[in-house]
């Protein structure tokens, strides 16, 4: 049974495109068939992140209106097999999705993927709604500051409420908190607020914390999802992330600042 | 102004139900008599509603109306009787009602082994609602209302989410949206809450910001009440 993963937020630009492309292709990494599918229709971002946008020939309306089936429209991961992303149609409208056609569109890959991850539009609206509704799931992406805090804060309401799994009275979904540009270096002087301070907000499980890092902007601009770049500490954190998502006990790393050694100090890091 | 003198009005009431399958006399004297012993005090006088959900036959409604006299009890009327029986009741002055939900479960006990015993269940007819419990978190932008009741609240109340109710409001987590308790104009009401970091808190219509409660008791167990149309903030324990 393919495990439906929503990656949401309620506030725009904290990540959630990134950590769609960076967590699914970790899951691809380690060996689960994945697709990443891109809600966010008429916004399409997805396959600029994960370099594919050139190989863009039919997206997720056309497969709803039945003009393209499913073969035809996900797009094969180059790099990786086993990943493969659904994109966003670029010219159509949120309102372009509907209900049953997810569904369906769901259900035809659920058979044969173990994960399907949902990257959802920002807001609270119909896009956003429709991309949590058949969650079992959900990635919470939050920057630790309090505007994403209390949207997230929204977004965890609704997924508690506007889901099928609460309209259906099921097993309610599983919330995760993933903390992204989190940087130390201002928690401590208290620019920034903490793990804890989110997570006793926010009251769910962590999941992972993405440190601040020049690397995701350097992926994303290269169109390689961060968590190729294994030698950068956000590429590790996504790492981490992506084995507590497959129930490891992975110790969470990058959350004090790094002592600069001596000849750091004096050449600069 | 009105001149109105006369009103009529809907309104519930919890009465008790007595279920008896034996309806002669002696053993309906006899039972309820060990009943009450049991506790005099709290059926002094009480209104009785009498279920004949399975009785066939019409008892002597005048004669149970004098032994409940005798024992100070008040039969008020009967539930769940058949259409002949309810209109002997009527006749003896009794008020037919519907039979609540939950009574129809609430059985007399009558098997061969045991002796047949009355059963008299304090069963609300209508039953009204005295609280609501909310087993989770309240999250932002989530608005909860407990209409007439109290409202318990067992986790957070997050910023920008609002808990209202005509009753009384506890919440076991931190309070960080807003709490209006006594929504109904009661300014006995109070809220009492485990960690006081909210937008606002009102009771009965006087309300405070959050900054008029930044005093010693934020982010603190704390109980607010009403005093001389004042909020007062109070140790919880």
């Amino acid at each position: 049974m393919a495990k439906i993963i929503v990656v949401t937020s309620g506030k725009g630009g904290v990540g959630k495109t990134t950590s769609s492309a960076a967590i699914g292709t970790g899951l691809a990494l380690k060996g689960h068939k994945t697709v990443i599918i891109d809600f966010d229709i008429g916004l399409r971002n997805l396959d600029l992140i994960m370099g594919c946008e050139r190989r863009v020939v039919y997206d997720f309306v056309n497969v709803i209106n039945g003009e393209a089936n499913l073969k035809q429209t996900l797009i094969k991961d180059k790099r990786i097999d086993n990943l493969f992303i659904l994109p966003a149609s670029q010219t159509r409208d949120k309102d372009a999705l509907t209900k049953d056609g997810v569904e369906r569109v769901l259900n035809e890959l659920a058979k044969d993927f173990d994960f399907i991850l949902c990257d959802s539009p920002a807001g609270i609206e119909a896009g956003a709604m429709m991309a949590l509704y058949f969650a079992d799931e959900a990635i919470v992406v939050t920057n630790p500051e309090v505007s994403s805090v209390r949207d997230s804060d929204r977004i965890l309401g609704m997924l508690s409420s506007k889901s099928r799994r609460a309209e259906q009275g099921q097993d309610s979904i599983k919330e995760h908190l993933l903390l992204t540009r989190y940087n130390p270096e201002r928690v401590e002087k208290g620019e920034m607020l903490s793990v804890d301070d989110v997570k006793e907000i926010l009251s769910i499980d962590l999941v992972g914390v993405i440190p601040e890092s020049q690397a995701v902007l350097n992926a994303s601009n290269s169109g390689q999802p961060v968590i190729l770049d294994k030698d950068s500490d956000a590429g590790q954190a996504y790492l981490d992330t992506v084995e507590r998502l497959l129930g490891e006990n992975v110790p969470f790393r990058f959350l004090t600042v790094e002592k600069k050694g001596l000849l750091k100090r004096i050449f600069g890091g | 102004m009105s001149d109105q003198s006369l009103e009529l009005k809907g309104s519930l009431f919890p009465l008790s139900v007595l279920s008896c399958p034996d309806l002669s006399l002696n053993a309906l004297q006899q039972q309820l008599q060990q009943k009450l012993a049991q506790a005099p005090a709290f059926f002094y006088q009480a209104p009785i509603v009498l279920n004949l959900t399975e009785v066939e036959q019409a008892p002597d409604f005048d004669a149970i109306k004098q032994l409940f006299n005798e024992l100070n009890l008040v039969l008020v009327g009967v539930c769940g009787a058949n259409s002949s029986i309810k209109q002997q009741a009527q006749r003896a002055g009794l008020a037919a009602l519907q039979l609540g939900k939950d009574a129809k479960t609430v059985k007399a006990t009558d098997t061969a082994e045991t002796p047949r015993q009355t059963t008299l269940v304090t069963n609300n007819v209508a039953v009204p609602m005295d609280s609501r419990i909310i087993e989770q978190t309240v999250r932002s932008g989530q608005q909860v209302y407990a209409k007439g009741a109290d409202l318990v609240v067992k986790g957070t109340v997050g910023a920008g989410a609002e808990v209202i109710a005509d009753g009384n409001i506890h919440i076991y987590g931190t309070l960080r949206g807003k709490a209006i308790a006594g929504a109904g104009g009661d300014s006995s009401k109070r809220i009492f809450c485990y960690n006081l970091q909210a937008e606002l808190v009102s009771i009965a219509g006087n309300y405070w910001l959050s900054e008029s409660l930044q005093g010693s008791f934020w982010g603190k167990p704390c109980c607010i009440k009403l005093q001389d149309d004042q909020l007062v903030l109070a140790e919880l324990v």
